[in-house]
């Protein structure tokens, strides 16, 4: 008997408090909004937005955030093809050039945080990975995101500025794939987001390097037109860039839009 | 000094509760009929020959050579047995011409394949199908898929050849003009041959010698007339289509049944059957007299055509079979249930003794 | 007086299941017409001569055919110990035969990756003894297309090599034939066209393979993109030329496939 009012008990409070990590309190002023929220964003905000989704359903109670983290370019052509989303997060300004240009967005969308690359490699650099001249060696086998991919864009536009011809052994269809590579021992380097890095930091360390300066991706954010939960999703879109927002977004290593 | 048989066989196989115990030997150039009502054990016994089922006790030497001896753990695989089958369903390879099949065997015996496709090719032609060495088996007619097998089987110069029913497949008319044929062929060939079936005629007809078995064990051996004329079981008095009953013979009286007397022309003492064929047994209406020295009262319990005859199934002291002419039948009322009178003549009877 | 309907030679089909059939075969080909009808007919001659089109093409039916040699040669005796051999755990053994079909393609992928990669069990050794590494290279491709598609063939040959009849391997064997010789000349062609048919899935199973392949042999132009893999990138920027790549891919492999007499895979 006893132990069975300890386990409801046990049961109430979890229920209480959720599933066990700390939300932020939430930030004052917020009006409440109910209802949910399909968010469609790059592979690269994954572990930032869905702590700011947790945030955002603390401070709107009855409010649920679904989230869709994909490759930029595979979210735009579902949201094109009528894929039921509320916003648009995405990791270059040609991926979002595909929505609005597709007249899918609704207003003009807002640069709400920038992404630079660095070199992610095994965790202790094992091979002394200082900058990308250190990639062409030969017998490093390097992954790059293609270049259809945002990350890949970057990556080629850093290597053109940087002047160093690099062939990769594979060209990842999204950035996790590649970081992925590294992680399992695959590849000895690979070019993704220094969030990326900062996501794995167990796994990888992030080596940085001069050239990334010269390919920096500003990710674009837009609600969208047919959008079904228009309120909802604005109010999604002001938390993100609130301070709450942008606390977790510098924390992920990210950097502020201006 | 005679010289050992080729096949020189005691094939015992334990399948359950079925037991085959059979002795069989087979001489170079004889050919011998393995007869028996279904489940007799006659394809386990082919089978054990044939290195497909392995015996259980005994031996198979064939050609000097033990092939099988469990008790002494000699054992050779059926590709290794000096043997040629022809199988019930021919098993001819679909998937290869008529002329590739009987070359196949001499092909796995290390001919080369322009003089296995020549031997082939004659074989065909010894069996009449010169024209047809291209046609594969699903083009062939039932008499000419037989004959095909047989020349696969023979192709390879087997010392023993064992054929399992190798007429049943076929359709009436086919069958007589092929058993003439297979006759010729098993007379030509060198080697022993044991032919299992479970028709009369077939083994009557190709055989120089049978051997009956029943229940797994030999009931009766011996060449055609020996059988016919005394047969030793139900079976082969059915077989040959004889009345057979087994009794104490004192004299010129065989008792049989529960102490029926029958009159003999033969003089015999003890253990002994008495058959007489059903054409000489006589139907009346009333008692009849005359000489006749068996004569009793039965009654009709069927009624059927055999040839141009009727042959009439009796019940009373004995079981009996008569074979009545229509123009007799005239003279009587043939129903089942109808009470007769039936004569056998002492003199159309044999009495023979039961041991041995 | 009535007059006889005239009957149709070719028996009667019952409409019960004329209409599923009907509804099945729509289902299959109503995705094909999507493709068909927003497909860039006006610009199709110059996407088809890009230069990374052929490529993905050649390699794509490389691989798939060398992958479909590969599970002929190790799934033939496989389909053959499970059918014919009572051995213990054979129940097990088909049973784990169609892990490939069930894992999802990426986990075959990664599961290559962990036996096969650079540090895995045995791609480590390979590593350190041969010098051979497997993951992005065409061997990877043709590997992760193998594994994926290996079950499709061993449960079509197991399946022929069960109905198949061994009184013809009896009756070889009483002509002289050893069992390797009856296996070869005899139950082989008895079974091919099970064996084909089972091969045919396998090719069309290895042809459309994706997850396993990007992420075991990873995605180079000339190397290990396929056209699957192709598809997939241009997906990314350009909708109406992974529409063109898809409906290649999907031309050639219809042409092979609708080329192979049925009598080759129904049997005689």
């Amino acid at each position: 008997m006893r132990i069975r009012l300890a386990v409801l008990a046990a049961l109430a409070l979890w229920g209480v408090t959720g599933c066990g990590d700390d939300a932020a309190a939430p930030a004052a002023g917020e009006s409440g909004v109910t209802g949910g929220v399909t968010v469609f964003a790059a592979a690269s905000l994954t572990e930032s937005f869905t702590q700011i989704g947790k945030d955002f359903e603390a401070a709107n109670p009855g409010a649920k955030v679904t989230f869709n983290f994909a490759g930029s370019s595979q979210l735009a052509t579902q949201i094109n093809e009528g894929a039921p989303a509320d916003v648009f997060a995405a990791a270059s300004p040609s991926t979002m050039k595909t929505v609005t240009d597709a007249s899918n967005g609704d207003g003009t969308p807002v640069t709400f945080v920038k992404n630079q690359l660095v070199i992610a490699v095994p965790k202790g650099n094992p091979d002394g990975v200082t900058g990308l001249a250190d990639l062409t060696k030969p017998g490093v086998k390097v992954a790059l995101c293609a270049e259809q991919v945002p990350c890949g864009a970057a990556a080629r536009k850093a290597l053109d500025t940087a002047g160093v011809t690099l062939t990769p052994v594979t060209l990842e269809q999204d950035v996790k794939a590649a970081l992925s590579k590294v992680k399992l021992g695959e590849v000895d380097a690979a070019l993704v987001y220094r969030t990326d890095a900062k996501a794995s930091t167990s796994d990888v360390d992030g080596v940085e390097f001069p050239e990334s300066a010269g390919a920096v991706n500003d990710y674009p954010m837009v609600v969208l037109k047919d959008a079904p939960h228009k309120a909802a999703a604005r109010a999604f879109v002001t938390y993100v860039q609130s301070d709450r927002g942008v606390a977790v977004l510098t924390a992920a290593g990210f950097q502020a839009p201006q | 000094m005679t010289t050992p048989p080729l096949l020189d066989a005691h094939l015992v196989v334990d399948r359950g509760d079925f037991r085959l115990d059979l002795a069989i030997a087979v001489d170079k150039g004889e050919v011998v009929a393995l007869l028996g009502p279904n489940g007799a054990g006659k394809t386990t016994a082919l089978r054990a020959l044939a290195g497909l089922r392995p015996l259980s006790g005994g031996h198979v030497t064939l050609d000097g050579r033990e092939l099988d001896r469990p008790d002494r753990r000699v054992w050779t695989p059926t590709e290794r047995r000096p043997i040629g089958v022809v199988f019930q369903d021919y098993l001819l390879f679909p998937h290869l011409s008529a002329l590739d099949n009987v070359a196949f065997g001499p092909r796995r015996h290390g001919v080369r394949r322009p003089a296995a496709r020549e031997r082939a090719a004659a074989w065909l032609d010894r069996v009449g199908l010169a024209e047809y060495t291209g046609r594969k088996p699903r083009h062939l007619s039932g008499g000419q898929a037989q004959r095909v097998a047989l020349a696969r089987a023979l192709a390879v110069d087997p010392a023993l050849l064992l054929l399992d029913e190798p007429l049943a497949a076929l359709d009436a008319r086919t069958r007589l003009d092929t058993r003439a044929e297979l006759h010729r062929h098993l007379a030509e060939h060198p080697g022993a041959t044991l032919l299992v079936t479970h028709d009369p005629l077939d083994a009557l007809v190709l055989a120089d010698r049978l051997v009956i078995i029943e229940h797994g064990r030999v009931v009766q051996e011996g060449d055609a007339a020996t059988i016919t004329a005394r047969p030793r079981t139900d079976y082969v008095a059915r077989l040959v289509g004889l009345n057979l009953y087994r009794g104490t013979a004192e004299g010129h009286i065989v008792r049989v049944g529960d102490g029926f007397a029958l009159a003999t022309a033969d003089r015999l003492d003890g253990d002994a059957f008495v058959a007489f064929s059903p054409s000489a047994v006589a139907l009346h209406p009333e008692r009849p007299d005359g000489s006749p020295r068996n004569v009793w009262p039965a009654t009709i319990t069927g009624i059927q055509r055999h040839g141009d005859n009727l042959r009439i199934q009796l019940d009373g002291p004995i079981g009996v079979a008569a074979d009545i002419t229509p123009a007799a039948a005239a003279h009587l009322r043939l129903i089942p249930g109808q009470p007769v009178w039936v004569a056998v003549k002492a003199t159309e009877t044999r009495a023979y003794p039961a041991a041995g | 007086m009535t007059v006889a309907k005239p009957r149709r030679v070719g028996g009667r089909v019952p409409l019960p299941l004329v209409i599923p059939a009907g509804l099945g075969l729509l289902f299959l080909v109503l995705p094909l017409a999507g493709l068909l009808i927003r497909a860039p007919w006006t610009t199709l001659p110059q996407r088809l001569t890009e230069p990374g089109v052929l490529t993905a093409l050649r390699l794509s039916l490389q691989t798939a055919t060398l992958a479909t040699l590969l599970c002929l040669v190790l799934g033939v005796p496989l389909a053959w110990l499970l059918a014919r051999v009572e051995f213990p755990g054979r129940r097990l053994v088909r049973a784990l035969v169609t892990v490939p079909l069930v894992l999802p393609p990426v986990v075959g992928g990664v599961a290559l990756l962990l036996v096969f990669g650079r540090r895995g069990i045995v791609g480590g050794w390979l590593d350190s003894t041969f010098g051979i590494t497997l993951p992005f290279t065409t061997t990877g491709v043709v590997l992760a297309e193998a594994f994926v598609a290996m079950p499709f063939l061993v449960i079509a040959v197991e399946g022929a090599l069960r109905g198949a009849d061994t009184r013809y391997e009896e009756a070889a064997a009483t002509l002289g034939a050893g069992r390797w010789i009856t296996f070869t000349h005899v139950t082989l062609p008895l079974v091919a066209p099970g064996v084909a048919a089972g091969a045919v899935l396998c090719w069309a199973r290895a042809l459309g393979e994706f997850g396993a392949t990007i992420t075991f042999a990873g995605n180079f132009p000339g190397r290990t993109q396929t056209m699957p893999l192709a598809v997939y990138l241009a997906l990314e920027t350009d909708l109406q030329s992974a529409i063109v790549l898809s409906l290649i891919l999907l031309a050639v492999s219809v042409t092979i496939l609708a080329s192979l007499r049925d009598r080759w895979i129904t049997g005689p």
